[in-house]
């Protein structure tokens, strides 16, 4: 679209006073007459270009400053062997060394039983929405999809805490802390699986109709089928976006520095209760450095996510 | 589509090629494979439902047990001393500071998330037009905790100056008084916050930027309009209703950030005098909550922080209704 | 193989509006019928009637009576699926499905529906392919994605992709109006091979094709916008085109409107 504008205004990026407004060399001369006022404009267009490109390198900013800080300060613990195989048992703030493993396959654990629970319902609702859904039903979901994606971590971790502790009287742990995570992929899920059903044109349902294929069948076989990278990527994202959430483990799993796989006793590790604990003591070089290296290891695990959702996204996207 | 059938124009979800979606109540049949189907997918969404209704029925049938013990005023009392046998409790504080901060946090990213979403759309060459969305989002990307610590431990020494500075040319207007605290104010968490949010903003303007349509461009453009004022009266007006939508979804996310701000805040003394300063510490209901999961021990204590989570909810939840509203009655107008 | 269809005095509506109104026709076995009128006179809203698919349409509802042979469509037991099965439809714009191979979309309606014996499926892959004049030229990339066709050869795929599910009567929805003036020629080629076999009903915006194709031509008309669509005529399409009984049907034979 504004390609196009691009082209009716070649000399956009040129000197101030000599660009060419719109209109060619016509229009400017009967600009020109205009006197001053056509100057007035011109600087502010000028000004209006200076602020954009200041906004965006604003923006930038933090983004390299925050990279910078994370990689130059965590980078190079991930070099060892040991922070990949090793976990925390044992070590002090004021010990060096230790690994991640244990809070990297718990973080892993913990959202991938978070996508089984989330992502069929996610998937369902979305489905309904899309294929099934009309009236008033459909717009009270649509409206408490968007209400849960507005819903703070902290208060999605307060309600599985009032359930699951207040009134079933269980204990916390890292199966509590993934069902709040449930409660934060869920729209995400459903937000994009609905986006990407709504891109499948309606002449494959009619296609399949029409050959006297079911309805369930052609959600299935046709528009889930058709729509299947999309949702991949959907879900994906989703993880991302829950697998650096901190809120709901700081209320709902306690931290352990062993490695645990019991998602439903006792404590459990995370990459960013690891962050936690060490932001304690981040005084000491030895706990800031663990705390940096663990910071850097999620955010590769979540941009990890983010890329392969993407490159699915662009392979995987039906050529027309 | 039509009154009869009992459906309005809005909870039609066109598709792609404007038609309204095959959901005709008899392309599916009473085949059992499309009863399972079909109730499958209602299921789910009554489940949605549901999981919000018990969301709130929770949050209050555990607050009010508590709210009925406390012996302050729950909305205007400063203090927060729940538990015991005189539970005192009130959100003021909290209140004060998530608003203020937020506020803050969207008085600084609707300008610039706008500016860069117009950058990305407008002015940006046609190369830098991905990569630099993709910078953007990449900003979304990095989780909340991270940018805790980065405030925390880089960010905030390196903005003490600048509070000094501001302290000492301003501090005559009440709303930039010193306090004797840095690091943690809430003019600091605001901006941290902006940070945060700033992706959101750009990457919903950026959407409806990009679905201005053509001919309102052109139509400025030939007019003898220069680009800047091509923005002003096609594309600004036309995405205003998107940008107001996308200031509410960050405005509720902000309200609601939980781990950095929690990392961030100074908490105040008990007792500490009331002031207008931005420069002053003080929890928001998010960082409260966080802080205290420890001492979630009994249930009128727990109850004190449920009922500020509710606050909470109810808070994020008027602010999204809003942006909702917002969302459909562009969807209605451009119909 | 193939069926007669007997419409009687038959409504259409979505939701309260009126879209065609009492419609009565019959449309012989092994024979062409071509619905020709104006944009919006109803005969493509008609057409879906002829097989329900009008009713995946938020709704899309008729009153009357489609008789195939001496069944009703619209008996309360008859399941708009096994309708669907039993009446093809090819549509306006080819649509095969894009994630499918070639093979793999001429077995769609089959394998969706169950069939799973691979010898079946090779067989009559390869019987309609060749029904829709294709199989020469697809035969060596079968496992290709039907989306790498060109538009005319996407359209006999989707020809043969109905013709696969082995059909009493096959509907287009003007079948061509996408396609360009050679691709067109094979279709009509094909039609008039495919009606030793099938029941054929037509529709279409170009008069010329429904001269060339059809055996009976049923010419559908409007009032005004807003009113619903009426079937003016239906007759032998040699006696339409020249000599029709209703004075709007010679109107619009002759480009006087429409």
């Amino acid at each position: 679209m504004s390609a196009i504008t691009d082209e009716r205004r070649p000399d956009d990026a040129s000197v101030p006073d000599d660009a060419t407004p719109p209109g060619g060399r016509q229009g400017r001369d009967a600009l020109r007459q205009m006197g001053s006022p056509h100057r007035a404009r011109n600087v502010k267009d000028v000004i209006a270009r200076v602020v954009m490109w200041f906004c965006f390198f604003l923006a930038m900013i933090p983004l390299v400053w925050i990279l910078w800080t994370v990689i130059s300060k965590g980078a190079h613990l991930l070099g060892s062997m040991e922070w990949w195989t090793g976990n925390q048992r044992n070590i002090n703030s004021d010990d060096a060394g230790g690994g991640a493993r244990h809070a990297i396959e718990g973080t892993l654990q913990m959202v991938g039983m978070t996508a089984l629970i989330a992502v069929p319902i996610g998937i369902f609702t979305a489905v309904y929405l899309v294929e099934y859904g009309r009236g008033k039903l459909a717009r009270a979901i649509s409206f408490t999809v968007d209400i849960l994606s507005g819903v703070p971590s902290i208060v999605a971790a307060l309600f599985i805490y009032a359930v699951w502790v207040t009134t079933f009287g269980l204990s916390r742990s890292g199966f509590a802390a993934a069902l709040a995570l449930v409660l934060l992929m869920i729209p995400v899920v459903v937000r994009s699986t609905e986006e990407m059903l709504k891109l499948v044109p309606n002449e494959l349902r009619e296609a399949a109709y029409a050959l006297g294929v079911p309805k369930w069948v052609t959600v299935v076989k046709v528009v889930l089928r058709t729509a299947f990278s999309g949702i991949i990527t959907g879900v994906l994202l989703g993880i991302a976006r829950v697998m650096g959430e901190t809120a709901p483990l700081l209320i709902l799993a306690p931290y352990t520095k062993n490695f645990q796989r019991d998602l439903f006793n006792g404590n459990f590790p995370t990459l960013p209760m690891m962050i936690n604990q060490d932001r304690g003591d981040f005084a000491l070089a030895t706990a800031a450095e663990r705390m940096w290296a663990a910071a850097l290891t999620l955010i590769i695990l979540v941009l990890l996510l983010n890329i392969i959702g993407r490159v699915i996204a662009y392979f995987g996207s039906v050529k027309k | 589509m039509s009154s009869v059938t009992g459906v309005s124009a809005t909870d039609e979800l066109p598709g792609p090629d404007g038609r309204p979606p095959l959901s005709g109540d008899a392309a599916s049949t009473g085949r059992v494979g499309d009863r399972i189907f079909g109730g499958a997918a209602t299921l789910s969404g009554v489940v949605v439902i549901v999981l919000v209704s018990l969301i709130a029925v929770f949050l209050i049938v555990q607050a009010i047990p508590a709210l009925a013990d406390n012996s302050a005023n729950f909305f205007t009392s400063r203090e927060w001393a729940p538990g015991g046998d005189n539970p005192r409790f009130g959100i003021l504080e909290f209140l004060w500071t998530t608003v203020t901060a937020s506020t803050l946090a969207m008085l600084i990213s609707v300008p610039v998330g706008v500016g860069v979403a117009l950058f990305i759309t407008q002015y940006a060459p046609a190369w830098m037009r991905r990569p630099a969305a993709a910078l953007v989002d990449l900003l979304a990307a990095v989780p909340s905790i991270v940018y805790g610590l980065w405030g925390l431990i880089t960010f905030s020494p390196f903005f003490k100056p600048v509070q000094g500075f501001m302290e000492d040319k301003l501090g005559w207007f009440p709303l930039f008084a010193p306090t004797g605290i840095s690091g943690g104010t809430i003019f600091f968490i605001g901006i941290v916050l902006a940070i945060m949010v700033l992706p959101i903003v750009t990457a919903l303007s950026r959407e409806v930027f990009d679905q201005t349509p053509l001919a309102h461009k052109e139509g400025a453009l030939a007019l003898g309009a220069t680009k800047w004022e091509m923005i002003r009266t096609a594309v600004l007006p036309f995405g205003r209703p998107g940008v107001i939508s996308a200031s509410m979804l960050a405005l509720g996310r902000a309200l609601g950030e939980t781990i950095a701000v929690t990392f961030l805040v100074s908490a105040l003394a008990d007792g500490s005098p009331w002031t207008w300063s931005l420069f002053n510490g003080g929890e928001t209901f998010a960082s409260k909550i966080a802080n205290n999961a420890a001492e979630f021990s009994n249930p009128s204590k727990t109850g004190a922080y449920i009922a500020a989570g509710l606050v909470l909810f109810v808070l994020t939840f008027v602010v999204n209704s809003i942006a909702r509203v917002v969302i459909e009655r562009r969807k209605a107008f451009t119909e | 193989m193939a069926k007669r269809i007997d419409v009687t005095d038959l409504n259409v509506y979505y939701g309260s509006f009126k879209a065609v109104e009492g419609v009565s026709m019959t449309v012989e076995p092994r024979s062409v019928t071509a619905f020709i009128g104006p944009s919006g006179c109803g005969k493509s809203t008609f057409l879906r009637t002829l097989n329900r698919m009008h009713e995946v349409i938020p709704g899309g509802r008729v009153e009357g009576k489609v008789m195939l042979d001496d069944q009703d469509l619209y008996a309360p037991s008859m399941d708009p699926v096994t309708v669907r099965r039993t009446i093809g439809m090819v549509f306006q714009r080819p649509n095969p499905f894009p994630t499918m191979s070639i093979y793999d979309n001429v077995a769609a309606g089959l394998r969706l529906n169950g069939v799973k014996n691979k010898k079946t499926l090779d067989g009559i892959v390869e019987s309609s392919l060749k029904g829709a004049n294709l199989w020469t030229e697809v035969k060596d990339r079968l496992n290709k994605p039907g989306a790498g066709l060109s538009g005319g050869q996407q359209q006999r795929l989707c020809i043969a992709r109905a013709i696969a599910v082995q059909p009493q009567v096959l509907l287009m929805d003007e079948p061509c109006s996408a396609l360009d003036p050679i691709s067109t020629l094979a279709i009509e080629d094909l039609i008039n091979e495919l009606k030793s076999e099938f029941t054929i009903v037509i529709v279409t915006h170009n008069m010329q094709q429904a001269a060339r194709v059809s055996d009976r031509t049923a010419f559908f008309n409007l009032k005004a916008t807003g009113e619903p669509g009426r079937l003016i005529e239906i007759d032998d399409t040699t006696r339409i085109f020249n000599n029709p009984s209703e004075q709007s049907t010679e109107d619009y034979i002759s480009g006087r409107f429409g």
